[in-house]
């Protein structure tokens, strides 16, 4: 019943933005069977838009659309005929879950992808898109979620990476127009500085001007704000203004609501490979929006119950930390965890969030500091120094979900036992592994937490990232820890599953573990967490309660180290 | 007394089949090919060679005319090149569009290609009918290792620039070319992108596929060249079978010693041409063990090598990030 609705609301606001009254399926239809017709009839609809709407309508051409786009992966059908249309000057956002599609659709607008049915137009006119090549031809470009660059070349080499042009390789030219490009819009960017010497914004922005660059007109971004920092995406959202007013028709993948509502001006919303309608983000809000992308009413508030008999079980004091190079990531790092609570870790990537849970773990040598367990009888172990096994000998429930899920947490070529397995392959006394116990974990992970697989064989580096977390974070949880620590838990997840993983950290807060939350979506952390410890630099910039704290205060606390006298 | 005017010249014409060999397999690595088969198709490149070469000698001399030099040179050379290519456009069928294993395909077509050599030279052999495992081309051989005007009669200047045969000569300017193209070029920046990283070229527009095909077959040409120089001018014309010896993997070892830059090879491989043959200038009567001593240190100078640029884990000193590695678009 409310599908429907929504899908009819959907379709209004398609008729409305042209000003004709058909739908957007029989448009299609006409289109599909009258290609040449087509041409003339919106040759007409513009005309008359202008005549009527003036500048508004002028600017609102459809830039690019899409009828009845398909891809299928072998049996999988990734987009069944998506129909979609962008117009210039005017942000899109596409919004599903994962899985839903977005990134294939646009990938074959980029080229990266070819449709399996369906028709591409650009300004009205139909195009074929075999390969980037081709997609840069007609003014696309896309900017990927993991950036595409070369390490070991300059912004600038990268920028005309495939270029093709008469004459000579001239970069100096090449950065010259980098740079003006830069004040244009209101990039910082150093044209020779290598890749692997930039920060996650800096690559970003290269990527951006890489495909302005080209004098693309249509751009795509995929999640571009999913690595960056509160004030970083401010900019970027700027940046991303500037040029829709330009005229650009801007696309903009991402799961984060808030974000939806503040840079777009409408909402395109897939799921399951399927088009499910389009919304103008002024006249909507984000409940409507999930309901929309999940196919049924989500809760979109995390629970916050208050810890129950909270007692220290992680202390750390003076933590410090070098990196092989010798550089210092933790800097005399003093903290408690206690349990029954979460313990948010805020901070911009690469501050030392990884080194410190890794020091917890077992997985990171110190320079100086203790990281002590506390036992429930009050005696203490000291963590630091020790290896995994001899932390898990000594009794001690510790349980780790790494950033990198396919590198460090899970084997991707194995299947979902053998990987259950890793945690308990040093069962039993004989030489033969234990088989059964594995299987009934990934049986019972598979269930409870509805991961989606085609069966418990399949390896794991088949599954979707949100699956794939689902698999880790089961495991670790089945082993009933004492101490869970969690590193980016929810990246690149969707909204439904990143509220099933925000349930599982909250049951087990309720079960008196000491859950510790490192986060990059400031939002999340400030609901779910009850005290928040900023680092910046390796420092720690104080701890926050979060249940008073404001975005904007951590946001800061996150670039700025506080004066000496408010250090901890 | 060490003499160095005798001693350069010969670890210069050692060094030629090397620096052809890492020039080819430096153009492929850059590619992202690793490809390991070097070895086999320098085989298969001098082989091709001899090829031609026997079966034009064998025209003449039944027919009683003499050698064209123009003719005796392009014969085996475009048997060479055809040969090779040939060799690197079934490693790129092999490992780009049926993506098997690098390592596997590349050792497999070296053993491919030493065994095309050694049946050839065999059945070669057994067609002359001569009583030495061996078949010379000694007409042909004076064609390509005519030396520059001048060689004989400048003394050592002479002896030491201008005493070698055109192949030489093109080795150098081939590897010079190939770094100013790699470094300086649009052609080359696309071709470090894709070895780099085949996804970012990719979807930069940059045919993948086609940048791993033309570089992988062009630098198999070169390689083979390196096996064409060995037979016609390092040995006088004179096909033993297994004559070429480890020259192959020598050439990849440069490859390494080099971090992949063309123009740095000129120079090593006459360094590692001179390390190779440094075991005959050894006083006589000295231990024979010793002597194997002595052909050990190409090997241990690239090992020493590669010790030193792990150490100093600079970026751009490290092999392609995509050495090794297929790649296929639609791979998720």
């Amino acid at each position: 019943m409310e599908q429907s609705g929504r899908g009819h609301k959907a379709r209004r606001e398609e008729t409305d933005g042209r000003g004709r009254l058909h739908t957007e399926g029989q448009q299609a239809v006409f289109s599909a069977a009258f290609p040449y017709a087509m041409k003339h009839f919106r040759r007409i609809t513009v005309r008359c838009n202008t005549r009527k709407g003036g500048d508004r309508l002028d600017t609102k051409t459809a830039a690019v659309k899409m009828v009845n786009v398909t891809k299928v992966f072998g049996s999988i059908v990734a987009n069944d005929k998506v129909s979609l249309e962008i117009r210039r000057g005017e942000i899109l956002s596409l919004l599903g879950e994962n899985g839903s599609g977005k990134t294939t659709l646009m990938n074959m607008l980029s080229g990266i992808y070819f449709p399996d049915g369906g028709q591409i137009y650009i300004d009205g006119r139909e195009v074929v898109i075999r390969s980037p090549k081709d997609a840069f031809d007609l003014g696309i470009g896309m900017i990927h979620q993991h950036f595409k660059l070369v390490d070991v070349m300059t912004a600038t080499e990268n920028i005309v990476l495939g270029i093709e042009e008469k004459g000579k390789l001239d970069l100096k030219a090449a950065a010259e127009r980098i740079s003006a490009i830069c004040k244009q819009y209101g990039f910082e960017l150093d044209p020779n500085q290598k890749v692997y010497d930039m920060s996650v914004s800096q690559k970003q922005t290269t990527e951006i001007i890489k495909v302005l660059y080209r004098n693309a007109d249509i751009l795509i971004l995929d999640e571009p704000t999913a690595v960056l920092t509160p004030q970083e995406t401010e900019k970027l959202f700027a940046v991303l203004r500037n040029m829709r007013n330009d005229g650009k028709a801007i696309i903009i993948i991402t799961h984060k609501l808030h974000e939806v509502e503040e840079i777009s001006d409408r909402v395109a919303i897939l799921r399951k490979g399927q088009f499910i309608g389009m919304l103008t983000t002024a006249e909507s809000n984000a409940q409507e929006m999930t309901n929309m992308m999940v196919g049924r009413q989500v809760e979109l508030n995390i629970e916050r119950p208050e810890p129950v008999d909270p007692k220290p079980k992680i202390e750390v004091k003076g933590l410090t930390v070098r990196s092989e190079d010798g550089i210092l990531k933790l800097d005399d790092v003093s903290f408690t965890v206690n349990s029954g609570e979460i313990f948010g870790i805020a901070g911009i990537s690469g501050c030392g969030q990884k080194e410190l849970l890794e020091a917890i773990a077992g997985l990171q040598k110190a320079e100086k500091g203790s990281i002590a367990f506390v036992n429930d009888d009050g005696s203490r172990e000291e963590l630091l120094g020790m290896d995994p096994l001899s932390i898990e000998k000594k009794g001690v429930a510790l349980s780790f979900v790494p950033e990198d899920r396919l590198g460090m947490g899970l084997v991707g070529g194995m299947d979902l036992p053998d990987n259950m397995m890793l945690r308990s392959f040093r069962r039993g006394k004989s030489v033969f592994t234990d088989r059964k116990f594995p299987r009934g974990v990934a049986e019972n992970v598979v269930q409870e937490l509805q991961v989606v697989t085609p069966g418990l064989s399949t390896p794991v580096r088949r599954l979707s990232g949100g699956n794939v977390q689902k698999v880790l974070v089961g495991r670790e949880i089945a082993s009933a820890p004492a101490v869970l620590l969690t590193a980016y838990a929810v990246r690149g997840l969707d909204i439904n599953s990143s509220y099933m993983i925000y349930n599982l950290l909250n049951e087990q807060k309720k079960n008196g573990v000491a859950v510790v939350y490192v986060g990059e979506d400031l939002d999340v952390l400030l609901e779910l967490s009850d005290r928040i410890m900023v680092l910046c630099g390796g420092k720690v910039n104080g701890i926050v309660d979060g249940r008073t704290a404001t975005k904007n205060e951590v946001g800061l606390m996150m670039t700025q180290l506080r004066g000496e006298d408010a250090d901890e | 007394m060490f003499d160095l005017v005798s001693f350069i010249p010969r670890a210069v014409s050692q060094s030629i089949p090397l620096l052809f060999g890492s020039t080819g397999e430096t153009i492929t690595e850059k590619s992202g090919n690793l490809n390991l088969g070097i070895p086999g198709i320098m085989y298969v490149g001098a082989m091709s060679g001899v090829i031609g070469a026997f079966f034009y000698e064998q025209a003449c001399k039944n027919s009683g005319s003499s050698l064209n030099t123009f003719i005796a040179i392009l014969i085996p050379l475009v048997c060479s090149i055809i040969g090779s290519a040939l060799m690197g456009l079934l490693y790129c069928f092999l490992t780009v569009t049926l993506r098997a294993n690098q390592n596997v395909t590349g050792l497999a077509m070296t053993t491919f290609g030493v065994g095309f050599g050694n049946f050839f030279g065999g059945s070669l052999i057994k067609l002359t009918g001569s009583d030495v495992p061996s078949i010379a081309l000694s007409a042909t051989s004076a064609c390509f290792s005519r030396t520059l005007p001048g060689a004989k009669s400048t003394g050592a200047f002479g002896k030491l620039i201008l005493s070698y045969g055109f192949l030489a000569y093109a080795a150098i300017i081939i590897a010079f070319i190939a770094a100013y193209i790699l470094k300086s070029t649009r052609v080359g920046l696309h071709l470090r992108a894709v070895g780099e990283n085949p996804a970012t070229a990719d979807a930069a527009g940059i045919n993948v596929t086609k940048y791993k095909y033309v570089s992988t077959i062009i630098g198999s040409m070169i390689a083979g060249l390196g096996g064409l120089y060995y037979v016609m001018d390092y040995t006088s014309g004179v096909w033993s079978n297994d004559g070429f010896g480890d020259r192959g993997w020598l050439a990849i070892a440069l490859v390494i010693f080099t971090i992949w830059r063309p123009n740095i090879s000129v120079f090593a491989s006459i360094l590692f041409g001179g390390l190779y043959i440094l075991y005959l200038y050894i006083p006589t009567g000295t231990n024979l063990a010793i002597k194997e001593i002595y052909k050990m240190l190409p090997y241990i100078v690239t090992i020493i090598v590669l010790i030193i640029i792990s150490i100093r884990n600079k970026k751009e000193n490290q092999p392609p990030a995509s050495l090794g590695l297929p790649y296929f678009r639609e791979d998720r």
